[in-house]
């Protein structure tokens, strides 16, 4: 029993110390002069959202007046006549010019473009730079952070596997934790969803998918700084994989209920088809949107209420709004959560209808 | 006109409101009738506030 309660102060403490971690962003940073503190919210809740090149946990201001980033630099892997690899510390966090073999490249609105040795972007009349912009595959934040889960992931359930060989049906350690989720989405998402016979083939790719989009949540919600899910790009392969899967594992009576829906009139038929083959692409839309707009819009309001301590600066509201972002920060738990559930959840709903058979005529 | 979007989404996102306040309501009567059919219960109701969700969200892009 009293062990039970100091695991719960514990927990407590830790999400009390990590809220104030993420609030600390802020205060480090020195305003410059004439610009007010709401717009300074505004410009790092923009940053905080965006991809970047380097993996920078905090920055401030020392007493000569120069910026001082805590991270690590990430490697910039670009093809321009050729693969050119270097470190992102050569862009200096945005502010200088990397050259590479005698090419300039400059980093502007977080995208990498080829200029001149002098670093001029020039602008189109809508405000889009017209230099060259050469393909980018660098390893940025984001794409480390998901092979990094990747590698997380992969360590973990292996040593499970290798765990219940070595110690039969009874899982061991963190195997315990895991279990009960494995059974879950095999229970109560696959099985009811897709049928007892079908279910096998998609459990590799629900159980991936949960977990991944899980733990890529919760990371999100660490003082790392780290948002995976609210990039769209990400969300879009995941929902194509979605996709693809239903398309390519669909059988004969899906795609007669797209074409030729049975049991309506030929007029009906027509114009049934177009909206049914638009649906098959509307429903992996939907998946994308759903987990980049929730996990967006909960960064983006969890962010703004912190920000509002400092802009009270007072007895009463700090604490106020300190409550509320405490209490949203929980709720983001929940949400982070339940949006790889839903996920899942529709994944599994999607190729229920791809393999369903159809005996009964309507 | 600008700023009509923004009423439009607005409206919008006061409909996909009410539509999951219903799907919620429902959900705890049907729940309250049956307590054994709630585990079904929660799955149909998450399943479709997901839906109404996605409406709301693409309005909100939309503007």
């Amino acid at each position: 029993m009293y062990r039970n309660n100091l695991i719960k102060i514990l927990v407590l403490l830790l999400f009390i110390v990590t809220s104030s971690v993420t609030a600390q962003d802020y205060t480090e940073e020195n305003l410059p002069a004439g610009k007010g503190i709401k717009e300074e919210i505004k410009e790092y809740i923009n940053h905080h959202l965006l991809d970047s090149y380097d993996f920078s946990l905090f920055s401030y201001t020392n007493d000569a007046g120069e910026h001082v980033y805590i991270g690590a630099p990430l490697p910039v892997i670009l093809i321009d006549g050729g693969l050119k690899v270097f470190s992102s510390s050569k862009f200096h966090h945005g502010e200088t010019l990397a050259e590479v073999d005698g090419n300039y490249y400059k980093v502007f609105h977080n995208k990498i473009y080829k200029t001149d040795a002098a670093g001029t972007i020039s602008l189109d009349e809508h405000e889009h730079p017209t230099n060259i912009k050469p393909l980018d595959f660098s390893i940025t934040k984001n794409v480390m952070v998901i092979f990094l889960v990747g590698l997380l992931m992969f360590v973990i359930f292996s040593r499970m596997a290798k765990s219940y060989k070595k110690n039969g049906l009874m899982p061991k350690g963190f195997g315990r934790v895991l279990e009960p989720l494995v059974l879950f989405i095999r229970d109560d998402i696959a099985i009811p969803n897709i049928g007892e016979k079908k279910y096998k083939k998609y459990m590799s790719y629900l159980l991936t998918v949960f977990f991944f989009v899980w733990i890529i949540n919760l990371l999100g919600l660490t003082p790392l700084g780290v948002n995976v899910t609210n990039n769209i790009a990400v969300t879009f392969a995941l929902a194509l994989i979605t996709y693809l899967l239903t398309t390519f594992t669909a059988n004969k009576n899906y795609w007669k209920h797209i074409f030729w829906m049975p049991g309506v009139p030929t007029p009906m038929k027509i114009i049934l088809a177009p909206i049914e083959l638009l649906g098959t692409i509307i429903k992996p839309f939907s998946l994308m949107i759903r987990l980049y707009a929730n996990i967006t819009a909960g960064h983006i309001v969890l962010m703004s209420i912190i920000g509002l301590m400092f802009i009270f600066k007072s007895w009463i509201g700090s604490p106020l709004s300190f409550g509320l972002a405490f209490a949203l920060a929980l709720l983001e738990l929940l949400v982070a959560a339940l949006q790889a559930y839903i996920f899942t959840m529709l994944s599994a709903l999607y190729f229920g209808m791809a393999v369903e058979e159809h005996d009964d005529h309507h | 006109m600008t700023g009509l979007n923004f009423v439009g989404a607005g409206l919008i996102v006061i409909g996909a409101g009410l539509g999951i306040g219903r799907i919620g309501g429902s959900a705890m009567d049907a729940i309250a009738r049956q307590p054994e059919a709630s585990g079904k219960i929660q799955t149909a109701m998450l399943i479709a506030a997901a839906l109404i969700e996605g409406i709301g969200f693409a309005a909100l892009f939309a503007a």
